[in-house]
């Protein structure tokens, strides 16, 4: 286990006018670890992410990258660190294919020309190192990919661009049985290969099945931050619907254990 | 049906095993899938062509076919711009006029004035390209939905021809120049014929040069079958155009008349060039990522509003030359220039080649073949002697059917799984 963590945000602060989303969020997550985040509806986890992605802009709060403060104030800033985001809302675009949704926005040219050959080639091996064989084509529109392969899709994208760290905002929850355990296999193959994975969802069996470490957060408060080894499924779910389990989480006056 | 993998590693199963019959069950499966493509367009410039050429013999004559293509070639030019705006999901109502105001410009220059043609030509396309300015900031910046935007625009530019051309008048446009691009100006049927050969051998080469450097990285190309069908069918199509369009059409031997107009070349290259820049470039692409799915687009880090901006720009600078089509064909311009149909005529014949109107999806072709079927409905009818009252029902209804066949595909897509 490396010390300092890839990424780190101390004493996060976010609101939407009046509401306060999140409240002194810490959070860390290891280069090489799945750091599952959960937390019940409306906890504040698509925010969380959101706010590491630059989608929104932070109130308050550190922002430590390698352990060295950073600002992200944009998507690009986030990029550039090597932080992407797979969401909850795919955005993947249905009218292109595989290929030109893995390089949206940063396609590979010769002079002015897109070469979409480079593309497709590069493409392929992506989807072949991360041993998926369930989609047919990478021509495919993307329109025609079931729910499983376009989370394929958005996986293998950011991994194509050597990102450092990967969050996942519910990839399985729309998924049977079968392609559950495919993406949660791709998830776990991402973390071995050296990046730090950040994994939301609301599955405990999910949760235990991959993750290394556990944040939970209980109405835009961090109430835990555990290794998986050391706590229960019933601590856990605890933990999310009252933000805390014996010794573990909240305190009534609201700090954190 | 052999392998099931293809493309995906690098020995896969590629050229060789990919079969023309495998190619046509697939395309079937696509259209089925309710992505019909140029099908119906095509479908129906067939049909319309026999159903004319029967109930009026002259519909199929060499005349009446270089009449047609310069009659639709300003529709068609104009649509070529909307196909940009509607790949947004946006919609341009103000295109027709826009074109009428830079004739206007373009006639006012000319022979109010007494500018030479290029300044003239450049005043309306840049006419063209500011009125695209002002409509995109107003759209993406102000966020004002371009249905109501290009709508003002619509009534105020009818209300900017007027005052152009003082009230009513009629500005004559006889600059032999300009009247070459759609009035008088026909390529000896030797240019014909080279710029033909010149064309088909670009397009094969073209074809050809993809599929080579495909299987030397060993990626999936097509049958050679299907390519030689494609390229040998566009060649005869085309080679039959140039044919009739090189027969003797003027009426005295004095005025000879015979050779392809210029305009199809200026309709060529435009649709070379935006071809060009929606398939291959950058910008291409992330316009269809817009029309797809903003969100994603934005995420991608994509500047959504210089997009939504340009294809304004895009659309209001070919209305302008198309207005240019209308003046030389007219050899003047008047207050309803770029009025009545040519708005209705231009989207009906984007949507009718095959835009959806939903945006994401589209082609420049598709404009051209929609032009040809609007130019074809105006043209046959016309010659059936039909009202213009019964002229705007039919095409009307084509409108309604083609958007029709755009919102049930995109159902069946739906239903397929396919969204
Ligand atoms: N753009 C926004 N404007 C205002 N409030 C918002 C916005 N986005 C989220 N919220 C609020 O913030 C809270 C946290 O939302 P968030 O989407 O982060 O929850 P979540 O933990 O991801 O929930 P779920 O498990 O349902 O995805 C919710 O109460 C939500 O209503
Ligand atoms: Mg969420």
């Amino acid at each position: 286990m490396t010390d300092t963590p890839l990424l780190e945000v101390r004493g996060l602060n976010k609101s939407f006018g009046p509401v306060q989303v999140l409240r002194d969020v810490d959070f860390s997550a290891y280069a090489g670890q799945v750091t599952a985040l959960v937390g019940d509806n409306g906890a504040g986890k698509s925010t969380l992410v959101k706010c590491l992605g630059g989608i929104y802009s932070i109130d308050s709060g550190e922002y430590l990258f390698d352990g060295k403060p950073v600002s992200v104030h944009g998507p690009r800033d986030a990029a550039a660190l090597g932080v992407d985001i797979v969401y909850q809302d795919l955005a993947l675009c249905d009218n292109l294919d595989i290929v030109q949704n893995m390089f949206l926005g940063r396609e590979i040219k010769s002079g002015i020309v897109l070469d979409d050959i480079t593309m497709e080639q590069k493409a392929a091996e992506t989807l072949a190192s991360l041993s998926v064989r369930t989609v047919q084509s990478v021509r495919q529109h993307v329109s025609s990919l079931s729910g499983g392969q376009r989370q394929t899709v958005a996986i293998a994208k950011a991994v194509l661009w050597n990102n450092r760290l990967v969050v996942l905002d519910e990839p399985t929850a729309a998924l049977g049985v079968a392609q559950t355990a495919q993406v949660l296999e791709l998830v776990r193959r991402l973390a071995d290969n050296g990046l730090a994975v950040v994994l939301i969802s609301h599955n405990m069996n999910d949760v235990f099945a991959v993750a290394d470490r556990i944040a939970a957060l209980f109405l835009g408060q961090m109430c835990a931050q555990v290794s998986a080894t050391d706590v229960t499924h019933s601590q856990i779910v605890e933990l999310i619907t009252s933000g805390r389990s014996g010794d573990l989480g909240l305190r009534q006056n609201g700090a954190t254990a | 049906m052999t392998a099931s993998t293809v493309g995906l590693e690098k020995k896969g199963p590629s050229g060789e095993q990919a079969t023309l019959g495998r190619y046509v069950t697939n395309y079937v499966a696509k259209v089925r899938g309710g992505d019909m493509g140029a099908l119906p367009a095509i479908l129906g410039l067939i049909t319309l062509t026999i159903i004319f050429s029967v109930a009026r013999p002259v519909f199929f004559s060499a005349a009446n076919f270089a009449n047609l293509l310069s009659q639709g070639a300003a529709v068609t030019v104009i649509a070529m711009g909307l196909v940009f705006v509607l790949l947004l999901g946006e919609i341009d109502l103000s295109a027709g006029y826009a074109s009428g105001v830079c004739a206007a410009v373009l006639a006012t220059l000319l022979t109010t004035h007494g500018f030479p043609w290029y300044v003239a030509i450049l005043g309306a396309v840049v006419t063209g390209v500011a009125i695209g300015v002002v409509i995109g900031l107003l759209v993406a910046k102000i966020g004002i939905p371009s249905f109501v935007v290009t709508l003002a625009a619509f009534l105020a530019f009818q209300g900017a021809v007027l005052l152009l051309i003082k009230g009513g008048t009629i500005i004559s446009v006889d600059d032999p120049t300009i009247k070459k691009i759609n009035f008088d100006g026909r390529f000896t049927p030797l240019q014909g014929w080279i710029l033909y050969g010149v064309t088909i051998a670009a397009l094969a080469a073209l074809q050809l040069w993809k599929r080579t450097s495909r299987s030397r990285r060993g990626l999936a190309v097509e049958p050679v079958s299907v390519v030689a069908l494609r390229v040998g069918s566009i060649a005869a199509l085309m080679g039959v155009g140039v044919y009739v369009l090189n027969l003797e059409r003027g009426r005295n031997i004095l005025f000879s008349q015979k050779g392809v107009p210029m305009v199809v070349l200026l309709i060529g290259i435009l649709l070379v060039i935006w071809t060009f820049v929606l398939g291959r470039t950058g910008y291409g692409r992330h316009l269809y990522a817009v029309g797809g799915n903003k969100e994603a687009a934005r995420r991608a880090g994509i500047n959504v509003d210089a997009i939504r901006i340009s294809v304004f720009v895009i659309c209001s600078g070919m209305a302008a030359v198309g207005g240019i089509i209308t003046a030389s064909r007219q050899a003047s311009v008047d207050p309803n220039t770029g009025g009545s149909t040519v708005l209705l005529y231009a989207v009906g014949a984007a949507v009718i080649g095959g835009t959806s109107l939903f945006g994401g999806k589209g082609r420049v072709l598709d404009a051209v073949l929609g032009g040809a079927v609007v130019a074809v409905i105006e043209n046959g009818m016309g010659l059936m002697q039909y009202s213009a009252g019964q002229k705007f029902i039919v095409t009307g209804v084509v409108l309604l059917a083609a958007a029709g066949i755009d919102a049930l595909s995109r159902r069946r897509a739906a239903a397929a799984g396919l969204r």
